[in-house]
C-alpha cells in the first residue's frame, strides 16, 4: 500500500490569532439517495457510528461523523484505514436501493481553526451569520470560504473544521492565514 | 444585495452563495416545433421593471435548483419556492400583490 498524503501534508500555522491546521487523512464518503428511506438512513449510520443528524446539522464522535449536505446527500466521516471496509460494507446494503456511495477521501482537504477567536477567523471569508447564537456547535453548513466552495461545522465552541476540494486547499490555508494573521482581531462576537 | 432563502435546505444567506439562471416557467420548444418558437424559446426572454420569475442554484451550498420572485426595479424579493412547478404558486401571487396591487398574473402571462 502506498502512504496516503494530504494535500499540504499536515500543514500548520500558530502565528496568527487562532492556530490553523490541516488535519491528517480522514476517510470519506458520499452517500446520495433518499434521505427519509429506512435503508439509507441505516446504512449511513452503520458505516459512520453515530446518530442521524437533522437537517443542517451533524453529528461527530470520535474520528465518525455524518454530516447533512443536502435533501438527498450526506457525507460519512471515519477513520483513514477503513474507508474502503465500511464502503464496501455500505454498498453491500445498499445493493437494491437506489443510492450511490463514493469514496472521496482523497479528493478532500480538512482543515481545523483552534482558538478563542476562531469563529471571527471564519466569520471574515464565509457570508454566513455565525454569531454565538446563530451557528453553534452541531450545525453544519455548506457555503463559500472567500472564493472557493466548502463546508463547515463546530466541533466545539473553540474550534472550526472546514472541509474544501483538495485542488484549492493552499488557496484555503493561506486565505485562513491571512484572516488569522496577528493582531486581526475584530472582536465583534465578543459581547 | 439580494437575501435569498433557499427552499431545499431552508438556508437564507446572500446572492454570492447562489447563481441566476435568467428567467423562470420558459415553455421548450424542441423537434418538430416551428422555427418561430424554436426562435422564442432561445432567444426571446422578458426584461421587465419590476416583477420577474428566476431560476436560481444554491451553488455553494445544497446545489439544488428553485425559483425566485423579485423586482428588477428595487431589488426586493419577494419569495421563493419549489423548481418543480409550472406557474409561481398562488402564495407567492398574493405576496407580490400585497406588495405591488397593480399586478396581477394574468397580465404577466400575456
Amino acid at each position: 500500500m502506498s502512504e496516503p498524503v494530504t494535500a499540504l501534508k499536515g500543514a500548520s500555522d500558530t502565528s496568527g490569532i487562532a492556530v490553523v491546521t490541516e488535519l491528517g487523512p480522514t476517510g470519506m464518503i458520499t452517500l446520495r439517495g433518499d434521505l427519509s428511506a429506512k435503508p439509507v438512513i441505516k446504512a449511513a449510520v452503520t458505516a459512520s457510528g453515530v446518530t442521524m443528524p437533522e437537517k443542517n446539522h451533524c453529528a461527530t464522535e470520535g474520528t465518525g461523523g455524518l454530516a447533512w449536505m443536502s435533501p438527498d446527500e450526506l457525507l460519512i466521516l471515519c477513520a483513514y484505514e477503513e474507508v474502503h471496509q465500511r464502503l464496501a460494507d455500505m454498498q453491500s446494503r445498499l445493493a437494491k436501493i437506489h443510492a450511490l456511495a463514493v469514496n472521496v477521501s482523497d479528493a478532500r482537504a480538512l482543515f481545523q481553526v483552534n482558538g478563542p477567536k476562531a469563529r471571527e477567523v471564519l466569520a471574515k471569508l464565509a457570508p454566513v451569520d455565525l454569531a454565538p447564537d446563530h451557528f453553534t456547535p452541531g450545525m453544519f453548513r455548506r457555503s463559500r470560504i472567500a472564493q472557493v466552495p466548502a463546508a463547515f461545522w463546530m466541533p466545539d465552541a473553540q474550534s472550526v473544521r472546514i472541509i474544501c476540494f483538495r485542488s484549492v486547499a493552499q488557496y484555503v490555508f493561506d486565505v485562513l492565514n491571512v484572516a488569522a494573521q496577528d493582531g486581526s482581531e475584530v472582536g465583534y462576537f465578543n459581547a | 444585495m439580494l437575501n435569498i432563502h433557499c427552499p431545499n435546505c431552508g438556508v437564507t444567506a446572500e446572492e454570492t452563495e447562489f447563481h441566476a439562471h435568467g428567467e423562470a416557467h420558459l415553455k421548450r420548444f424542441g423537434p418538430g416545433s416551428t422555427d418561430d418558437q424554436f426562435e422564442s424559446y432561445l432567444f426571446m426572454r422578458k426584461n421587465p421593471k419590476g416583477v420577474h420569475f428566476e431560476r436560481w442554484r444554491h451553488q455553494n451550498g445544497c446545489g439544488k435548483w428553485f425559483h425566485v420572485a423579485r423586482c428588477t426595479m428595487t431589488l426586493e424579493v419577494f419569495g421563493s419556492y419549489s423548481a418543480q412547478t409550472y406557474t409561481p404558486p398562488q402564495e407567492i401571487i398574493e405576496k407580490i400583490q400585497h406588495r405591488r396591487p397593480d399586478w396581477s398574473a394574468e397580465a404577466e402571462a400575456s
